[in-house]
């Protein structure tokens, strides 16, 4: 009889766990359906990185599979550097078409041979620091970007990356100095950067660009000054952020951050570049007496009385800065 | 000729890292850099599993779409490989690899990046096949020897599987309808046009 009851409990434990074994096995195979199934969990995430638990102590290798770099190489190599590209390329037959129309937009009066200080020693210093350095920057920058394409098929593979590690770390090192040079324009010259209404008539006149013998009056900066100014410090701004972040990699971002960076980064550079094309040809070959405001910082009074009437009257109110 | 692949059974994969080690060891892999990694999801959790992962050796590969040196190159067999001479340390392929796959040891200043390194399929560089300088760069060229990776070929339950991609996917197929379940060869839909 003992026998028999212990058949009796076996066989009922075994239908049971049979049992249980009937009702968890769809169960298990739903489960393997929905988290653990790759092209599940891909839906599932949208795009999103497939990530997990690592033993090794490296955490960030988390990061199983993150389907957005094809989105990054797909942006980054392929429309940034197509409209990148384009913006310069239109740039400089934009300056150029410029230039054979309108000319160098001479002195009207000629040149009065007295001269008036327009930018102190810490001004033209302040600016000249962010020009070398953004000259390098931005060759530097631009070959990562346009390179491949451009330079390496006509050097060799070992002298292309000679020049490329040293542009990197130019790159790298020249963001300091850079960065320090905006700061100081900015601290320097904000206040005379304010739009008001002068710079509105500046702007209804074209700024007198357009036109021989159009000098709409203007302060120390003119409207499309302003626009330089306001350019160069949020642009470098967003380079710097950008770039510190890229430079410094997994300081508080991931990688998404840094693709995104990298993007911000490349067409800030590009943009910056554009800008500062146009502004380097209307202050040298583009504009007669203009270099000298940061050459010697001394600029010809009539020169200044057609591009800066009221910052030449106030000047001249004060005392200072005559001959 | 074969188009070698890596394929990970996560059924079988238990987490046991073998892999990892053996790729540090054969290869004298540099500080802080793992080629290969096990990542487990669903840690603890139901539907919990552990794949191993390094670099897929892509059909089209974005590391050598993206790079600004053009330093890869493409084997016969389908490795991708790159020249540590020509990598200038930028982290464009990190940033489009699915796999994270290219790793950078800090070097100098700041959070630098010195030439990339990733796994090799133990095919070495483009050095000379087995010489030091090659060994000293880029690890073993098992390859060259008529050899498949180290972490493949030591791996204890069969999880890891390198080799013609034709091959290892078919012993897959066979496991999978044995079985009569698999979760999927990882990476495969995201590495190659036509998955397992």
């Amino acid at each position: 009889m003992r026998l028999f009851g212990f058949k009796r409990t076996f066989l009922a434990a075994a239908l049971a766990l049979g049992l249980a074994f009937a009702i968890a096995a769809p169960q298990a195979a739903m489960a393997q359906q929905t988290p653990a199934d790759e092209a599940a969990l891909l839906q599932q995430l949208k795009g999103g990185p497939v990530t997990g638990r690592v033993s090794i102590p490296d955490a960030k290798s988390g990061v199983l599979i993150q389907p957005q770099g094809r989105d990054w190489r797909q942006v980054s190599q392929g429309t940034v550097k197509s409209v990148g590209g384009w913006l310069l390329a239109i740039t400089v037959i934009a300056l150029a078409a410029f230039m054979a129309i309108r000319g160098r937009i001479k002195v009207e009066h000629g040149m009065s041979g007295r001269t008036i200080e327009r930018f102190k020693g810490i001004e033209r210093f302040a600016h000249w620091l962010t020009a070398i350095c953004f000259v390098i920057l931005g060759l530097s920058g631009l070959n990562v970007s346009f390179g491949r394409s451009l330079l390496l098929p006509i050097m060799s593979p070992e002298a292309f990356t000679a020049m490329s590690a040293f542009g990197k770390l130019a790159h790298n090192f020249l963001s300091f100095p850079f960065v320090l040079g905006v700061f100081l324009m900015a601290v320097l010259w904000i206040r005379h950067n304010i739009f008001n209404a002068i710079d509105m008539e500046w702007f209804r006149q074209g700024g007198g660009l357009l036109q021989k013998g159009v000098h709409p009056p203007a302060g120390k900066f003119n409207g499309g000054q302003k626009i330089i100014f306001w350019l160069v410090v949020l642009g470098a701004l967003a380079l710097a952020v950008s770039g510190y972040i890229l430079m410094f990699p997994f300081y508080g971002t991931d990688i998404a951050g840094m693709q995104l960076a990298q993007l911000v980064h490349a067409i800030a550079g590009i943009v910056m570049v554009a800008v500062i094309l146009a502004h380097i040809y209307i202050g040298s070959i583009g504009m007669e007496g203009a270099f000298d405001a940061m050459g010697s910082g001394q600029v010809d009074v009539n020169w200044a009385r057609e591009h800066h009437s009221l910052w030449v009257k106030d000047v001249t109110a004060r005392g200072a800065g005559d001959d | 000729m074969a188009r070698m692949k890596f394929l990970c059974d996560s059924e079988r994969c238990i987490e046991c890292n073998a892999c990892v080690t053996a790729c540090k060891n054969e290869n004298e892999v540099p500080w802080g850099i793992n080629r290969r990694r096990v990542v487990t999801l669903n840690d603890g959790a139901k539907g919990e599993r552990s794949i191993s992962m390094a670099c897929m050796h892509c059909e089209d590969a974005p590391c050598m779409a993206v790079c600004p040196v053009d330093c890869f190159y493409k084997t016969e067999e389908g490795v991708v490989l790159h020249s540590k001479d020509l990598c200038i340390g930028c982290g464009y392929c990190f940033y489009a690899c699915p796999f994270g796959a290219p790793q950078y040891p800090q070097v100098g200043n700041f959070g630098s990046r010195g030439k990339m390194d990733k796994c090799t399929f133990c095919a070495g560089g483009p050095e000379a096949d087995n010489t030091k300088e090659e060994y000293a760069k880029y690890g073993a060229n098992r390859l060259a020897e008529g050899k498949l990776p180290l972490c493949a070929e030591m791996c204890s339950t069969k999880a890891l599987l390198a080799g013609d991609g034709d091959v290892i996917a078919q012993i897959y197929k066979e496991r999978v309808s044995r079985r009569g379940y698999g979760s999927g060869a990882w990476g495969w839909a995201t590495a190659y046009k036509t998955g397992a």
